[in-house]
């Protein structure tokens, strides 16, 4: 029993790693139809911001809770750089936004060997993050690491943040009515060009915050970014463009699923079976968990 | 009717130079370590005339390419390595590991020279077939198709790096010595590998162009541009996608497999994300399109590669990507594009956005 329980959380806390990957996404893709591969170098950016403080901010603990609004801001202004310099010239073709950004991506990773070397590095981890809790006592614990806690506290107020900012304030609005109808909400006064590098400042910033969670799992480096790239554009693929309640339940479905069959066999074979599960699940599902309904023929 | 035979001739002349420049004069002007690089990006340009076909012709962008690329050059060396072992002994890393006794199951079929030879074009097509036709019919296309053909290929490069006691894990299939009973050592050998591999880029440039210019070609080109269209008009564009994606497989399993006696070695490390984004950089920078574009793109991006990052490995990264940025965000068409656009100065414009509007589809 504590077993299952054990490797559900486990599979909870890489869906909240997952989510907090993906979040930036789901408005940059998703909202935007912009496919960001440079993405992944906007989450090491956060996660190299984070390993800048912690060298010049003695405590861990203080440089950790810096780093989240520096690395947000840090990452956001690169991507409303990307946006100006680049995104808005492709906005009708989308898939030459992936090849286009893959090249920035890729002087992103060599700016990073260069500043930082290309050897990984590591961050401490402050000391109230570095222990476990008991969840179940007796003889056969179940125990949980403080800073997976800490991931899934973040990726919750992530996403309760973005979907309060998108549903509730007077930005929010603005951009699910560009989302929506770009025409119409460029005659009815709305700047888009501005509300599009908004909508991109935003989600590469979330993108930061999802760096500074990451340095707390594992190592900071310039490939960082490749890796984690593909397992959140498969979640929002999965969850449906554009669709904040899938792109939440996707990631904690995948991190669970990613979880238990590494349990019965080795995390290769695990990716593997996630991605055919992907692709059935596409045969079912062709346009993710969630789809607006429109009447186009696409 | 005059202007397609124009054009056909016009073709088959630029053909007839490119062997006479392939077979006579790179063998005599390059050194032998040159002449092994050239064939080396000759098959890069192998995977490229595939991905003309699929994207360039078909909107289809597969990232993906690494794969079949990988299937190929794969079933071509667990063949040369079972020959270069010696009948009932286990290939060199496989004795190594010390895990394995017997040739796993999967590796027997490959023991047999005409079963390996076919699996190289026949196994990338056959996944192509299996990927293609879920996907296609359940119409998924544009960006999900490109996410998911990248994912395919992390998959595998992930899954062979997990298997090393079977499948040599991150160093991949190395050392390999023998060609169907031919030294690769031998520089005469190389030379004979180069004619091969320069033979069956010729051949693919002929069978693309001949596909490109039939009635097929032009269905592909209009299921890119209008889909619906091409559904109301009777065809069903999942079949037209399919032979395409899986035409584009087959050109990337020889290309595979003709890499690996030029180079000895196939590895996790030439098929995954990165590999597999490669091969389109040179298609795309030369124009998609186009199949000269393609081939030309190819090769011209492999060998400034070499040239490159022989000497300053950290500014042919930075020049890679401003190379994908500056040709695919302000030249579509890429640098074939040019070419037309010169050509008729004052036509309009209409080509080359008929080529976009396709794309955002």
């Amino acid at each position: 029993m504590t077993v299952i329980l054990g490797q559900t959380f486990t599979g909870i806390s890489i869906g909240a790693v997952l989510l907090l990957i993906a979040l930036g996404l789901s408005l940059t893709f998703g909202q935007m139809n912009v496919i960001n591969m440079a993405h992944g170098e906007f989450i090491m950016a956060g996660a190299y911001t984070t390993y800048v403080l912690q060298k010049s901010i003695a405590g861990a603990g203080i440089s950790l809770l810096v780093a989240l609004p520096v690395a947000f801001l840090v990452s956001g202004a690169l991507g409303a750089l990307l946006e100006w310099l680049l995104i808005r010239r492709l906005y009708l073709r989308p898939l030459d936004t992936l090849l286009v950004t893959w090249g920035v991506s890729l002087m992103l990773q060599q700016l990073a060997r260069d500043v930082f070397g290309a050897p990984n590095v590591q961050t401490r981890a402050p000391e109230r993050l570095t222990g476990n809790i008991t969840l179940i006592g007796g003889a056969d614990p179940l125990t949980v690491a403080n800073s997976r806690l800490f991931i899934l506290g973040l990726a919750v107020a992530a996403v309760a943040s973005l979907a309060l900012t998108l549903r509730l304030t007077p930005l929010g609005r603005r951009i699910r009515a560009v989302v929506q109808n770009r025409d119409l909400a460029e005659v009815s006064g709305i700047s888009t060009a501005r509300v599009d590098r908004t909508a991109f400042f935003l989600g590469s910033g979330l993108a930061g915050i999802a760096g500074v969670a990451l340095t707390l799992v594992g190592p900071i480096g310039p490939t960082m970014g490749t890796n984690v790239i593909i397992d959140a554009f498969l979640v929002i693929v999965v969850g449906g463009i554009g669709q904040l309640r899938g792109t939440v339940i996707v990631a904690f479905v995948l991190g669970v699923l990613q979880s238990v069959l590494e349990y019965s066999t080795t995390v290769s074979v695990a990716k593997v079976l996630v991605l055919v599960a992907i692709v059935a699940f596409l045969q079912w599902r062709p346009q993710g968990l969630y789809t607006l309904r429109t009447r186009s023929l696409v | 009717m005059t202007f397609p035979q124009g054009r056909s001739a016009r073709a088959w002349a630029a053909l007839a130079g490119a062997a006479l420049l392939l077979f006579a004069v790179a063998p005599l002007a390059l050194s032998d370590f040159r002449l092994g690089l050239f064939a080396k990006y000759l098959c890069i340009a192998m995977v490229a005339v595939g991905i003309c076909l699929a994207w360039g012709r078909g909107g289809l962008l597969t990232l993906g390419q690494g794969v079949f690329f990988g299937l190929g050059g794969y079933a071509m060396a667990m063949h040369l390595k079972i020959a270069d072992a010696g009948p009932g002994n286990l290939p060199d890393f496989m004795q190594l590991y010390g895990t394995a006794t017997e040739l796993p199951w999967w590796w027997r079929p490959f023991a047999n020279p005409v079963v390996a030879l076919a699996a190289t074009v026949l196994l990338p097509m056959a996944v192509a077939a299996l990927l293609g036709s879920f996907v296609f019919r359940r119409r998924v296309k544009g960006a999900y198709f490109a996410i998911l053909s990248q994912a395919l290929a992390a998959a595998f490069a992930l899954w062979l790096i997990g298997q090393q006691a079977t499948t040599g894990g991150t160093n991949g299939l190395t050392d390999i010595q023998g060609f169907f009973g031919y030294d690769l050592d031998d520089p005469v050998n190389q030379r004979t590998v180069y004619f091969i591999i320069a033979a069956a880029l010729l051949l693919l440039i002929v069978v693309a162009r001949q596909l490109i210019h039939s009635r097929y070609g032009e269905l592909l080109v209009a299921v890119r541009d209008s889909e619906e269209r091409v559904r109301f008009l009777g065809y069903d564009p999942a079949n037209v996608k399919l032979v395409a994606y899986v035409v584009a497989a087959g050109m990337a399993g020889l290309a595979g497999a003709l890499f690996v006696p030029a180079v000895g070695i196939i590895s996790p490390a030439m098929i995954g994300i990165v590999p597999s984004i490669e091969f389109v950089v040179g298609a795309a920078v030369g124009g998609r399109a186009s199949l000269a574009g393609a081939v030309l793109g190819a090769v011209g991006v492999a060998w400034a590669r070499t040239a490159l990052s022989e000497e300053f490995p950290a500014a042919w990264t930075y020049f890679q990507g401003l190379l994908f940025v500056v040709a695919l965000a302000f030249l579509p068409g890429g640098i074939a594009s040019l070419a037309g656009t010169v050509r008729r100065r004052r036509a309009d414009r209409r080509g080359t956005t008929a080529l976009t509007t396709g794309e955002a589809a």
